[in-house]
Parts: structure tokens; C-alpha cells; sequence
């Protein structure tokens, strides 16, 4: 197999699998959580401002009080690779034209030379966040297999496609191909891993809000 | 037409300065220092001139017409008459048992030393029985007349990498010339045709040195093939900047916008239209409006269609629907169990009472 004939499969017959593995996963996991359910709570509901699902959502986004200074690695670091990463995914013109053929939505992209540097601030911000959690004691404690591994599979993808587009080291067809193969991996493990929390983030949010609400102590 | 090469060009009116200017063109089209042009010259000037012979396998003539199209006032084309092309079906004008005799004089005579040109695919199904010249099929005739060969030109993508004929799902069993020749020095000069220049390129450095040029991993003349089109596309900095033609006829293509989303195969495609140009300099297909089709690649006849970019999906997916299916099916499957599993607890939950404690 040559890298065209190795691009076309992950092109092709690669992607097929990949997005049908991803898809099966997401709607299983999703109807398996959401059905899970819980006893109804039948005390009486005490009403406190600021708890509530809605605001959970978002008071979970913020730091809470003196956290920041405390762990700045782990909220700067965060949110800058999560930008990144939705910039570099969503704003890079070959990724929307995959989007549009898939899903039949699009919108304008970014300047490539922009979604380049993006990309570069992720993957520092990505190792600075690896780095603190082989460097702080409880970080490292508290890590599993899965949490290198999961780290590993989000990042390859922005590696392969950085290098393919800067054309380092490979060929860019072999670049190319491979990053599409490191995008697959990370779509089949996606549903199975923590990294689910792309679906579930917000709905548990919720979730925790609304309990706790209920008990009139906002989280 | 024997003797040396000069003297053919000086009573065919071609001055020696239109010969050097030729040859420090070819040279530095091959990135060759300025002193290999008056080395070629020299080279090719005395040079009695070789026998090539050209066969043509399982082809569509497109190779051979590209070759014949090199720049007005065929300033290439002179390689014709730089070379003893003993044997070509197209431009001889020999045929029957008239051409075949040409064709064994020929390798008689140079044998060891002659070029072998081969545009076409070889085709192995039915024990080659596709594709015959004189009735022999092109494998045994492949194999017969490399024997003798120097060298070996696989002239066009379909006897460099099998192009179209080896498409799926490749009826006749096509193969490349390298699939089947192993022991011979064998250089490719794929394009769906080459370009002219570059087939001419390469026969000048092969006459100038005596050796096949620098190749890289797929047999290709590095001079020609080392870059991608993309990387030199005058239309690069739109892909840069994020603007790309949707249609053929919108206002981008009309702006002369990347062709990237209409499945221009410039990323993944080594050859050098892009510099080089056809037709004597005047343009090539992404200046005329069309996409990259990737010619000069193995496997680009399956490699998902050319109107689709590389970063679509080569195929429709077909799995997606079925897998959201077994997916929701998993999920009620797997829900009822977790409610049957609580459900049990329940059941089997024991109340335990202020006797138990006191036990």
C-alpha cells in the first residue's frame, strides 16, 4: 500500500468505520446515561438563589474562589487548549468542508496561516498541562492509563495535522493520511473514554445543579 | 542520418548558439550548475546517436502525442533527431514485417545499449493475451526486449504505476514495467501524459551522462518531481488566506481562487506543470480553471474521485445510519438491564429492624 492508497482509505473505508464506531458509541452511552435516572426527591424544595441547573452550567466555568492561584496550570492551561482546539477544529477551511459533507453544515473559515498558530499555543498548552500533572504530586497520583492515553489520542491529531501543514519530517500524502488515521483513533475512543465529557459536560452539569438546588445549596 | 549529432542539427539549419541555448535550458529546468549545459552539449553534439526503441503496451498514444506537442520550433523535438528512435509505432512509417524487422535489427544491434521506452501498462490476465503486438503479448515482449536494454524509460503514469487500466477493478490484470522488470535500471516519467520537456529532460541527461538522473522513492527524476504542485501553485495564497472557488463559475473561480474545494489534487501530487507550464510555456490545467488531478501518482485513477477534496470523504459512508441503529439499540438494551439490575436490588433489599440490631 503506497500513501495515496493509504489516504484514500482513511478517506474512505478508515472514516466509514471510524464515524460509525463514534456514532454507535455516542447514542448508546448517551440513552445509557440519561436513562439511568434517580429516585425522585420528595422532600420539599428550598429555594436559594444562584442554585439552580442553569446556573451551574455556568458557575462551573469559573474558577471558584482563590482555585486560580491555587492551580493556574490547570484553569489557564485548560482553557487555552480548548479554545485552541475548537479554533483549530472548527475554523480550518478542510475541516468545515468535511463538516459540510458530513452534516451538510458550513461557515466561513479562518486564514490558514492563523489556524497554524492556534494550533502551536494548543499543543504548548497541552504539554504545559501534561507537564504539571507528571510534576504535582497528587496530579500523578490520581492519574490513570486512561488520562495518558487520552491525552496522547487528543493530541496526536493536532500534532500529525500541524506537521503535515508546516510539511515536517513526512511527505505531506503521508502526513496527511496519518493525521486523518490519529483523527479516527480519537473518534472510535472518544464514546468509551472520558473524553465524552463533550457530551455529557453540560448535562451534568445540570444535573448536579438541579439536585443540589433542590436542597437549596448552590454548587 | 549516421554521425555525430552536430552535424545533423548544422544541415538542418539549427545554429550552434540555438544548441546551447537549448541545452542550458534543459540543464537548469534539471537544476543541474551552468557548466552542465555546455557539458551536455559537448556531450550530445559528438555523440553518434543512440537507439531507443518504444513500445507501446496497454496505452491510449496520449504519452506519444505529448512528446511530439514539445516547444515550436520543436526545439525538443530536435531529441528526435539527436536519438535513433529505431522503433516507435506512431511515427514510424514501417509497418507489418517491415516494423518488426526494424525492431530485431535494432536490438541486435545495440544489444547492451539501447534505450527502452515503454508507454502502457502490462496487462497479465489471460496469460497477457490483452493487449498483443505481432502476436506476442506485451509481457513477453517486455521481458525479450529489456534483455538488451541499458536502461528503461517508463514512459506515462500507465507504465510507471499501471494508471488506468490497473484502475478497480483492473480487468486485464494491469501492472507497471517495474512490477515485472527487476533487474534493469528503470526510471519513471509518470503524468497522464508527462509533460515534454521532462520526458526530453530526462533522454538529454541520460545521453549527457550515461546514466539515469537522481530518483526518488517511486523511481521519479527528482528535478521534476521533487515538489508538490500545491507548493508551487501561483493560486497558493488564496489557499493561505482561506479563499476557495465552490463552483467553476462563481465569482471566486472567476477571481482565480484556490480550486482546493473543487477537488484539486495539488497537496498530494509531485510533478512540474505548475513551474514548467505546457505548450510551450502557456499554461496548465490549474491556470485554465481546473484542478490538480494528481496524474503523476500512483493509484490517482482510484484515489475518490477528482471533484472531491482531499479532505472529503472519498466514499459516501455507509455503516453511519446502521451504526446509530445498533448503537440505540445497545442503549435501550443496555438501560433495560440497569433498571432490571436496580429493580433487583429492590426486591432483594431486607429490611433491617431494631430486633436485628439487638441480636
Amino acid at each position: 500500500m503506497n500513501e495515496l492508497q493509504l489516504l484514500t482509505w482513511v478517506r474512505g473505508p478508515g472514516l466509514d468505520i471510524a464515524v460509525g464506531i463514534f456514532l454507535l458509541g455516542v447514542v448508546w452511552r448517551l440513552l445509557e446515561i440519561y436513562s439511568l435516572g434517580r429516585k425522585p426527591d420528595l422532600s420539599a424544595p428550598r429555594h436559594t438563589s444562584g442554585a439552580s441547573g442553569l446556573h451551574t452550567v455556568f458557575r462551573r466555568s469559573l474558577p471558584p474562589p482563590g482555585m486560580l492561584k491555587r492551580s493556574p496550570v490547570s484553569y489557564i492551561g485548560g482553557y487555552i487548549f480548548h479554545i485552541g482546539l475548537a479554533i483549530v477544529v472548527f475554523g480550518f477551511a478542510p475541516h468545515i468542508l468535511l463538516i459540510k459533507s458530513l452534516a451538510g453544515l458550513s461557515w466561513p473559515g479562518l486564514p490558514s496561516q492563523f489556524v497554524g498558530l492556534a494550533a502551536v499555543v494548543t499543543m504548548a498548552a497541552m504539554v504545559v498541562v501534561l507537564v504539571d500533572r507528571i510534576n504535582k504530586p497528587v496530579k500523578r497520583f490520581l492519574s490513570t492509563f486512561e488520562d495518558w492515553f487520552t491525552w496522547t489520542v487528543t493530541f496526536l491529531p493536532v500534532l500529525t495535522g500541524w506537521m503535515a501543514f508546516q510539511h515536517l519530517v513526512l511527505p505531506y500524502t503521508t502526513m496527511l493520511a496519518l493525521h486523518i488515521l490519529s483523527v479516527e483513533v480519537l473518534l472510535v475512543v472518544l464514546p468509551f473514554t472520558k473524553l465524552f465529557h463533550a457530551f455529557t459536560l453540560f448535562g451534568s452539569r445540570w444535573y448536579n445543579g438541579k439536585v443540589n438546588g433542590h436542597k437549596g445549596v448552590p454548587v | 542520418m549516421q554521425g555525430p549529432l552536430i552535424d545533423t542539427l548544422v544541415r538542418q539549419g539549427v545554429s550552434r548558439r540555438t544548441f546551447l541555448k537549448y541545452c542550458a535550458t534543459l540543464a537548469s529546468m534539471m537544476a543541474l550548475p551552468p557548466t552542465a549545459g555546455r557539458a551536455m552539449a559537448e556531450a550530445m553534439a559528438a555523440s553518434r546517436r543512440p537507439s531507443v526503441i518504444w513500445l507501446p503496451f496497454q496505452e491510449c498514444t496520449g504519452c506519444t502525442e505529448s512528446i511530439t506537442r514539445s516547444h515550436s520550433p520543436t526545439i525538443e523535438g530536435m531529441i528526435f533527431d539527436m536519438i535513433s528512435l529505431d522503433y516507435q509505432e506512431t511515427l514510424m512509417a514501417a509497418a507489418g514485417f517491415q516494423a518488426e524487422e526494424a525492431l530485431h535489427n535494432a536490438m541486435k544491434d545495440n544489444y547492451g545499449k539501447y534505450l527502452l521506452i515503454i508507454d502502457g501498462s502490462v496487462p497479465l490476465g489471460v496469460d497477457g493475451a490483452y493487449s498483443c503486438i505481432a502476436g506476442r503479448s506485451n509481457l513477453d515482449l517486455l521481458k525479450e526486449a529489456s534483455k538488451g536494454a541499458a536502461a528503461i524509460v517508463a514512459m506515462g503514469s500507465c507504465a510507471s504505476f499501471g494508471g488506468i487500466p490497473k484502475a478497480n477493478p483492473n480487468p486485464t490484470g494491469a501492472v507497471s514495467v517495474s512490477d515485472v522488470i527487476k533487474d534493469k535500471p528503470i526510471v519513471n516519467i509518470p503524468g497522464c501524459p508527462p509533460i515534454p520537456v521532462v520526458m526530453t529532460g530526462v533522454l538529454a541527461h541520460y545521453l549527457t551522462f550515461g546514466k539515469l538522473p537522481e530518483l526518488d522513492d517511486k523511481g521519479r527524476p527528482k528535478a521534476f518531481y521533487g515538489e508538490t504542485i500545491h507548493d508551487r501553485c501561483y493560486r497558493r495564497p488564496f489557499y493561505d488566506q482561506g479563499k476557495f472557488a465552490k463552483t467553476f463559475d462563481d465569482e471566486g473561480a472567476r477571481n482565480g481562487w484556490c480550486l482546493f474545494e473543487l477537488g484539486c489534487k495539488g497537496p498530494v501530487t509531485h510533478n512540474a506543470c505548475a513551474t514548467t507550464k505546457w505548450n510551450g510555456g502557456t499554461s496548465w490545467p490549474v491556470e485554465s480553471g481546473h484542478g490538480c488531478l494528481g496524474c503523476s501518482e500512483p493509484d490517482f485513477w482510484d484515489a475518490g474521485g477528482f471533484y472531491k477534496a482531499l479532505s472529503m470523504p472519498a466514499d459516501p459512508l455507509k455503516i453511519a445510519a446502521a451504526a446509530a441503529v445498533v448503537g440505540a439499540a445497545a442503549g435501550v438494551a443496555v438501560s433495560f438491564a440497569n433498571r432490571a439490575k436496580k429493580g433487583a436490588a429492590k426486591a432483594a433489599h431486607e429490611t433491617t429492624t431494631l430486633a436485628d440490631l439487638e441480636k
